[in-house]
């Protein structure tokens, strides 16, 4: 039998081929016969979670308290040092510097990152910013957002703060932030669910280890993560509740 | 248990008073008209056992209250509580979350050096196998329309 293990579809593209490195190293380790499925949108993979097809899961924080609370996942580990954080952005000529000048009506570019997007409209809010107030132009990618805010086509556009900081100079010089969050407690955090459960502890102790041999310390670096901290349940309920006061 | 306020933690010119706060606790307060602006991008975070004994601050907790981490821990939330606030506010508060539902006001908050910032709160209680261990509340950057809107409303409602 084979359990289904997936990632957060905001994951970095340039990631992809170290989550299926990642996968089998995982599978060595544990002996676990585990297949990755890389769902190309939230909906589909939300749909497979209500399915009860998942067992394994590199969660966006906004997907994790349906996790627990519905569908009896725990925490294992997150990665150490990361932390989701969003930008405001938008075009260098802007002449605005400040969310509270920024006028309803204007265009909002965004990613449907549930997470970057919420953090986003929170930032916009001081300025009387809604979404019932602002045009929606939503992208597929940050590159996408980039582009609306050079080309004028859109007036503001959120980032995640990781794909903002990742884009040319080039670009960044035609930008400007407004606002950068720095909230550090919302975090991705990989969760195990039903049926593999009894295997919590020794899935942990091995992410835990990675760092321990070049091997994994090689499965690590194709993550992009420096090693995995364990999250214990508390710390995940504390996030979960978190979200909670940040939903609108 | 609260202290009272210490005039010499206050910067510039103020006034006293007395609060009568939730739980039939008196907190002699000393406040100025000075507003410290709610940093952009950041969100203050604290969490409450369930009679409001704060447990956990972040760091824009302690830089915004100006109080130390130490001197938050065990203290009550209302160490918080500004005169201009209406009781009213918090009973709503209390009211609500003891629901076990979400709250979210507009709340002028009373430094240690006697300043004030506003803040948009949102307290929810955190509940662990079906009960109630404590609430967390997390603050971030109001609108300042809301907040004209608050400085017209409150007064009202004393």
């Amino acid at each position: 039998m084979s359990f289904l293990f997936t990632v957060s579809p905001d994951f970095t593209p340039d990631r992809l081929s170290g989550w299926y490195i990642f996968n089998t190293w995982l599978q060595k380790q544990t002996g676990v016969a585990i297949h990755l499925e890389m769902y190309s949108g939230f909906n589909s993979q939300r749909e497979a979670i209500r399915q009860d097809e998942v067992n394994l899961i590199y969660v966006n924080p906004y997907d994790a308290a349906m996790l627990v609370r519905e569908k009896g996942f725990l925490p294992l580990a997150k990665p150490v040092g990361e932390s989701d954080e969003a930008i405001i952005a938008v075009s260098a000529s802007n002449p605005v510097s400040d969310v509270a000048e920024l006028a309803p009506g204007i265009r909002l570019a965004f990613t449907d990152d549930p997470d970057v997007k919420m953090m986003g409209m929170i930032m916009l809010e001081p300025g009387d910013l809604d979404a019932d107030n602002m045009q929606s132009m939503p992208c597929d990618t940050y590159v996408q957002v980039a582009k609306h805010l050079l080309r004028g086509e859109a007036d503001v556009g959120i980032f995640l703060a990781e794909a903002y900081d990742g884009v040319s100079e080039m670009i960044k010089k035609q930008l400007k932030i407004l606002v950068r969050s720095q909230i550090s407690v919302i975090h991705h955090s990989l969760m195990i669910g039903p049926g593999l459960l009894d295997k919590r502890e020794q899935f942990q102790q091995c992410l835990l280890g990675m760092t321990e041999d070049e091997k994994g310390r090689g499965v690590l670096e194709s993550l992009g993560f420096k090693a995995w901290e364990k999250v214990d349940d508390e710390e995940m309920e504390f996030m979960i509740d978190l979200m909670d006061t940040l939903t609108i | 248990m609260i202290n009272d306020m210490n005039p010499r933690d206050i910067v510039g010119e103020f006034q006293e008073t007395v609060l009568n706060l939730y739980g039939g606790m008196q907190r002699k307060v000393f406040y100025t008209g000075i507003e410290t602006p709610y940093p952009d991008g950041k969100l203050i975070v604290s969490t409450t056992d369930p009679t409001g004994i704060i447990t956990h601050v972040n760091q824009a907790f302690i830089d915004m209250s100006g109080y130390t981490e130490e001197e938050l821990i065990g203290a009550p939330h209302s160490i918080l509580r500004h005169p201009d606030m209406p009781s009213a506010a918090f009973k709503d508060l209390w009211d609500t979350v003891k629901k076990g539902e979400k709250w979210q006001g507009f709340v002028k908050n009373l430094r240690k050096d006697g300043g004030y910032y506003w803040v948009k709160a949102t307290v929810v209680p955190n509940i662990r196998k079906g009960v109630v261990v404590g609430y967390t509340s997390v603050r971030r950057k109001p609108s300042r329309t809301k907040v004209e809107e608050c400085m017209k409303l409150y007064p009202t409602l004393f």
